[in-house]
């Protein structure tokens, strides 16, 4: 306030020396109000800002990542701008987080939580995490409830919190016994090597735009439900579709993995509703994330 | 002043539950002296192993030496029960570090019948204290060293008594009593080498070797040599040190001892009538509780670090849990600490829940300090964030258990899941600074600094799903030949298609390696050979197969 008045009275003495525009719209800059719409979005990496319409991350809302190849790799970069500008950001439920590849993206580790969780205490533990940290990745359990997610996504707008509830996808079906992001000491139910049926059709009603043929007509068409059943409309949905390619392998064994092409597809409720599609080296060759050039 | 100090040599070996007549060596793991040899038992030292060796170096000396690692907790912990045997002479003890304590004589020493007869009795209570087992955070004990010979440990300790802590440290590690008025005498043979004892709660390397040198260069090789030069001359040429190190070598105090007296009981208690089962009654009581606390300590001029919340129920379980609350407001941090606690007790897992009601609750203020409030950073420092994220992992530590929430660190290594390891959190560390402690900036992650040599290390990127449990894979070619790796780190063949636990064959469009590794090949038990290939299949996964003892596992995938 008093910052706002005292550029007020630089206004003045500007103006009565001289009408400068310029001195004037440095004025502006100054008196502009602090807490600006920008500050309810959590930043996200450049190359993934085409992603969003406002550009980043909205406090308090829910994104899923769901999809073929690149799906973790996605999660975890959402994270890197934020928690690289000072947030925490935490992890539950995860059985297998690839932390170093975290790193290279650009999440800065110290300021990364894990918690595990039981199954029957898994929402307590998220609605925790979503007091403390500006974003949690969760791990989902076999199954949320509608009303618990709900109840989080409550929590999450109330606390300016993101969630982003990663699907478990059964990477590669008949399925390892902790495929992949989901959740842990649920040993017993967390082979999802079938979905049931009843699963599935879950799965179809939550993202009913989900192109479902993208993995059809591959060899070993693994028809993998998109994503583990967030019961309840996502505020964003990104998808990795199954464009992915590697480069780096020159055959023979020679060279290594260097650089993946993944397209990402983003839609959602909203201000989000019209779909968006871009294409990333994700990882770039770098380690990080890149934009890559168009299809 | 006159000053008994009580040394126990080589500490870490005997808080570490080695014996002295085993070769051991303990290795550092903080910042400043990684990787080098911080203390090393009897017999190591009879084969050359000495302080401040790298680890190779000390195991290139004496073959058959065993190294651990470091672990300051558990010394400090184990040395608390020879503190606490001393102290039944005088409440005035001083613990220097962990292996070293210091009280002044003046009192116990005319009740005892004099300085010798002191010490022979400080001997003789930290000789007869039983050295608490290593913690299991520690390597496990030796095989002969089970846990019914556990209580068998003792500290082999020795006294010493003079005027002046430098010179009581430097008596201890002779084992002599110096007659009062003549440390000065005592002191004037020692080489300056001996500086490194000026300060006793510090690593004994810390700083004082250099100016050491620097003395011997200069022509004064004993302590006497530096006390015969004039004060003023040395304070001019060296500052604030060389008058300190003056002081010292003239046998004068350096600073009085400080000791701990016993605190006053703090504490408070309410009980319970009738029982609480439920968790709102408990928390209602807990608030008055806490406010009496807060009122208590303030009333002081006191600040606690620590509170220890305890409950007892009526058939007369105690649960007992510590909060940090080092710069927070006390009273409504406890309410909301305590709530979260019995929270955790009564809802939590049927393992931890106690039978019955809540019958007592006790809220035992711990590392009582004078209250000199608490100034925020100006630039960095604990942001509101990272309170916000201590104080949510402390609620998460009393809903599930201290281990269950876990932070990243980096250590070195040549696999994925090697690199980044994750050790429980602790609220208080985590809060206290930006970065949490056990976070160490990866070499070379970024940070500009070359990255420690990894031979065989997986170049970036890195797999972004790494699996805990190893999950069988085949890799064969169309033809349907199994893919080895030979003694060389060459395939025997292109790998052509894999299948996954059993699953269909798929085909592979591209792969790379192999990158084989053979760690720790001079000790059998924990040696591993593998040999690691990436392969992308024709479903567009990237996957990191390793090859060990002849089976192929899926250690990663690039998700």
């Amino acid at each position: 306030m008093g910052a706002n008045w005292r550029s007020l009275q630089w206004a003045g003495m500007a103006l009565a020396r001289t009408v400068d525009l310029d001195a004037l719209r440095q004025v502006g800059e100054w008196a502009r109000p602090v807490a600006l719409a920008g500050e309810q979005l959590l930043p996200v990496l450049g190359p993934l800002t085409p992603l969003f319409p406002e550009g980043g991350l909205r406090r308090g809302s829910i994104v899923t990542v769901e999809g073929g190849p690149g799906a973790t790799s996605l999660a975890l970069a959402l994270g890197a701008a934020a928690s690289a500008s000072g947030s925490w950001v935490a992890g539950v439920g995860l059985v297998s987080p690839g932390l170093l590849a975290a790193a290279e993206v650009g999440v800065a580790l110290e300021r990364v939580v894990v918690a595990q969780a039981p199954p029957h205490t898994w929402a307590t533990v998220v609605a925790a995490l979503l007091d403390a940290v500006d974003l949690v990745w969760a791990g989902l359990p076999p199954r949320v409830s509608a009303g618990d997610a709900r109840r989080l996504a409550a929590r999450a707008r109330e606390r300016g919190s993101v969630l982003v509830p990663l699907g478990r996808h059964p990477r590669w079906a008949p399925g390892p016994p902790a495929g992949t992001l989901g959740d842990r000491g649920d040993s017993a139910t967390s082979i999802v090597r079938n979905p049931s049926p009843g699963v599935a059709s879950l799965q179809d009603r939550v993202a009913p735009g989900a192109p479902a043929g993208d993995r059809a007509g591959r060899p070993g068409g693994r028809a993998r439900p998109a994503t583990g059943g967030w019961p309840v409309p996502a505020d964003v949905r990104l998808r990795t579709v199954a464009s992915a390619s590697w480069i780096g392998p020159a055959g023979d064994g020679a060279g290594r993995l260097e650089a993946r092409r993944v397209e990402v597809v983003a839609a959602g409720r909203g201000a989000s509703a019209r779909e968006r599609r871009v294409a990333l080296w994700l990882p770039a060759a770098d380690g990080g994330v890149a934009p890559a050039a168009g299809p | 002043m006159r000053t008994l100090v009580v040394w126990c040599p080589d500490w870490p070996v005997v808080a570490a539950g080695r014996d002295a007549d085993a070769p051991v060596a303990v290795v550092a793991t903080g910042a400043g002296a990684r990787g080098r040899v911080v203390a090393c038992s009897v017999a190591a030292r009879a084969q050359g192993v000495r302080r401040g060796l790298r680890r190779r170096e000390a195991e290139g000396r004496c073959p058959g030496l065993e190294v651990i690692v470091a672990d300051a907790d558990g010394e400090a912990r184990a040395f608390e029960a020879v503190a606490g045997a001393v102290a039944s002479l005088t409440p005035r003890v001083e613990v220097l570090r962990p292996g070293a304590l210091a009280l002044p004589t003046r009192g116990p020493s005319r009740y005892f019948g004099g300085d010798a007869a002191l010490a022979t009795r400080a001997a003789a209570l930290a000789d007869a204290a039983p050295v608490p087992a290593p913690g299991t955070r520690g390597s496990p004990p030796l095989p002969g060293a089970g846990t019914e010979d556990a209580g068998e440990r003792r500290a082999r300790c020795r006294v010493g008594v003079a005027d002046g802590l430098f010179a009581a440290v430097l008596a201890a590690r002779r084992g002599l009593v110096v007659e009062p008025g003549t440390s000065a005498a005592f002191l004037a043979p020692l080489p300056v080498a001996a500086l490194d004892h000026a300060d006793p709660s510090a690593d004994p390397r810390a700083g004082w070797g250099e100016l050491a040198a620097l003395f011997r260069r200069l022509g004064l090789r004993t302590l006497g040599d530096v006390a015969a030069v004039p004060p003023a001359t040395l304070a001019s040429r060296f500052g604030p040190a060389g008058a300190r190190v003056s002081r010292l070598c003239r046998g004068l105090d350096d600073r009085p001892p400080r000791p701990r007296g016993p605190s006053p009981d703090l504490s408070v208690t309410a009980e319970l009538d009738p029982p609480a089962i439920q968790v709102e009654p408990a928390a209602f009581v807990a608030r008055s509780l806490a406010g009496e606390l807060a009122e208590r300590l303030a009333s002081r001029g006191l600040a606690c670090a620590r509170v220890c919340i305890e409950a007892e129920t009526e058939h007369g379980e105690t649960l007992l849990r510590r909060w940090r609350t080092e710069g927070l407001v006390l009273a409504p941090a406890l309410v909301e600490r305590t709530r979260w606690q019995l929270d955790g007790w009564c809802n939590g897992t049927a393992a931890l829940r106690p039978s019955g009601g809540i019958a007592v609750l006790r809220l035992v203020p711990e590392e009582v300090t004078a209250d000199r409030g608490r100034q925020l950073g100006f630039w960095g420092g604990a942001t509101a964030a990272d309170e916000r994220a201590a104080r949510g992992i402390a609620r998460l530590q009393g809903l599930l258990g201290p281990e269950a929430v876990t932070v990243p660190r980096h250590r070195g290594g040549r696999g994925p899941a090697e690199q980044v390891v994750l050790v429980p959190a602790h609220a208080h560390l985590v809060g206290g600074s930006t970065k949490n402690p056990y976070f160490r900036a990866r070499d070379g992650g970024g940070g500009g600094k070359a990255p420690a040599p990894w031979p065989g290390r997986l170049p970036s990127p890195s797999p972004a799903l790494v699996h805990a449990d190893a999950l069988p894979v085949e890799v064969e070619t169309t033809s349907g030949e199994a893919v080895a790796v030979t003694g060389r780190g060459l395939v025997t063949a292109a790998p052509q298609r894999v299948s996954l636990a059993g699953g269909p064959w798929t085909g592979v469009v591209a792969w790379a390696g192999p990158w084989p590794v053979d760690e720790r090949w001079w000790d059998p038990a924990t040696r591993t050979r593998r040999a690691r290939i990436q392969v992308v299949t024709s479903t567009g996964d990237a996957h990191l197969l390793a090859l060990t003892a002849g089976r192929w596992v899926l250690e990663a995938t690039y998700d």
